[in-house]
């Protein structure tokens, strides 16, 4: 079963990429950005056979390792292998 | 007195901490690697230096953070060893929850390479009890994500900051703070004290250039031997 991590710096964490992007596009003709935040994504692959099972274990990972919770927020989605 | 470096895979200020310890605060150094999960008890001083451990992949310090030599660096902790984090070690001690907070990449986003001044917060520590509180010291950082993120423990936080980025005169303005760190931290101790973490390299300033790094190592013999005397 394949996973996909969503991780972003929580709202209350200034994020300079998204800030800088945000600039860009609205200098570029989309003067209704309001905000940009930028994230990253990781592809979980297991061999768990039950989605309940995967889903668990991969949101493990994330407060283990694959996220800092002090300056991160994620959301993981199972995907069809 | 003995003294540790480990190296982690990646670490490129390890030959730097050791000869800042041996020639100039006349410590034995071990150097150990941070796959041997050697017994860190004899050790009055424990470094995790800095460097690009894990290439930063993921987050800066946070692969090193579960190398297995982090389980006896917890432990030494726990047992009240001195254990010092110098800039990757600073991020490596976040990501393993030693220190409170994170470290982030500079508001800029620029790697900032270049000497900045510092405030001692306070001296009442291992660490800093060479200089006065207040005195502005003068060392260089050199890093990519340096920007202090605490998230709710912001009061903890308050307590626990040692050493601050500061203007030429001591005073924490705008412009002082060269990464944009939460409350211009550059250095933060544990709970107990015996944990220190910052972003700049004192042992980059223990020898002929400037001698406010080294004035920091002799603040940690001052103690070792108090402690020793007593």
């Amino acid at each position: 079963m394949k996973a996909r991590v969503h991780i972003f710096l929580k709202d209350s964490v200034f994020d300079p990429q998204g800030n800088t992007i945000a600039q860009m596009l609205r200098r570029t003709g989309f003067e209704k950005v309001h905000g940009v935040r930028m994230g990253k994504v990781i592809d979980v692959e297991t061999t768990h056979q039950v989605a309940a099972e995967a889903l668990s274990e991969v949101k493990k990972m994330c407060e283990k390792i694959l996220t800092n919770p002090v300056i991160e927020s994620y959301r993981v989605e199972l995907m069809e292998s | 007195m003995k003294a540790a470096v480990i190296t982690f895979p990646g670490s490129n200020c390890d030959d730097d901490c050791v000869y800042a310890l041996e020639e100039v605060c006349e410590l034995s150094v071990d150097r150990i690697w941070h796959k041997h999960e050697v017994d860190l008890s004899p050790y009055s001083l424990i470094v995790l230096p800095g460097g690009f451990s894990y290439g930063d992949y993921l987050r800066c310090g946070s692969l090193a953070a579960f190398s297995p030599i982090m389980n006896l660096v917890r432990a030494a902790s726990d047992r009240g060893q001195l254990i010092l984090g110098i800039c990757n070690g600073f991020q490596i001690l976040c990501e393993a929850n030693l220190l409170p907070g994170a470290l982030v990449p500079n508001s800029s986003l620029r790697f900032i390479c270049k000497d900045v001044t510092l405030k001692v917060e306070n001296n009442l520590n291992p660490w800093l009890n060479a200089f006065k509180v207040g005195d502005v010291l003068t060392l260089p950082i050199a890093h990519g994500d340096g920007r202090y993120v605490i998230g709710d423990q912001a009061q903890a936080a308050k307590a626990q900051k040692i050493l601050s980025y500061c203007d030429a005169k001591g005073a924490l303005v705008d412009g002082a703070n060269p990464n944009g760190s939460f409350d211009f931290v550059a250095g933060m101790v544990n709970e107990k004290g015996n944990v220190f973490g910052l972003m700049p390299h004192p042992e980059r300033a223990a020898d002929l250039r400037s001698l406010h790094g080294r004035k920091l190592f002799e603040s940690i013999i001052n103690h070792l031997r108090e402690k020793a005397s007593a």
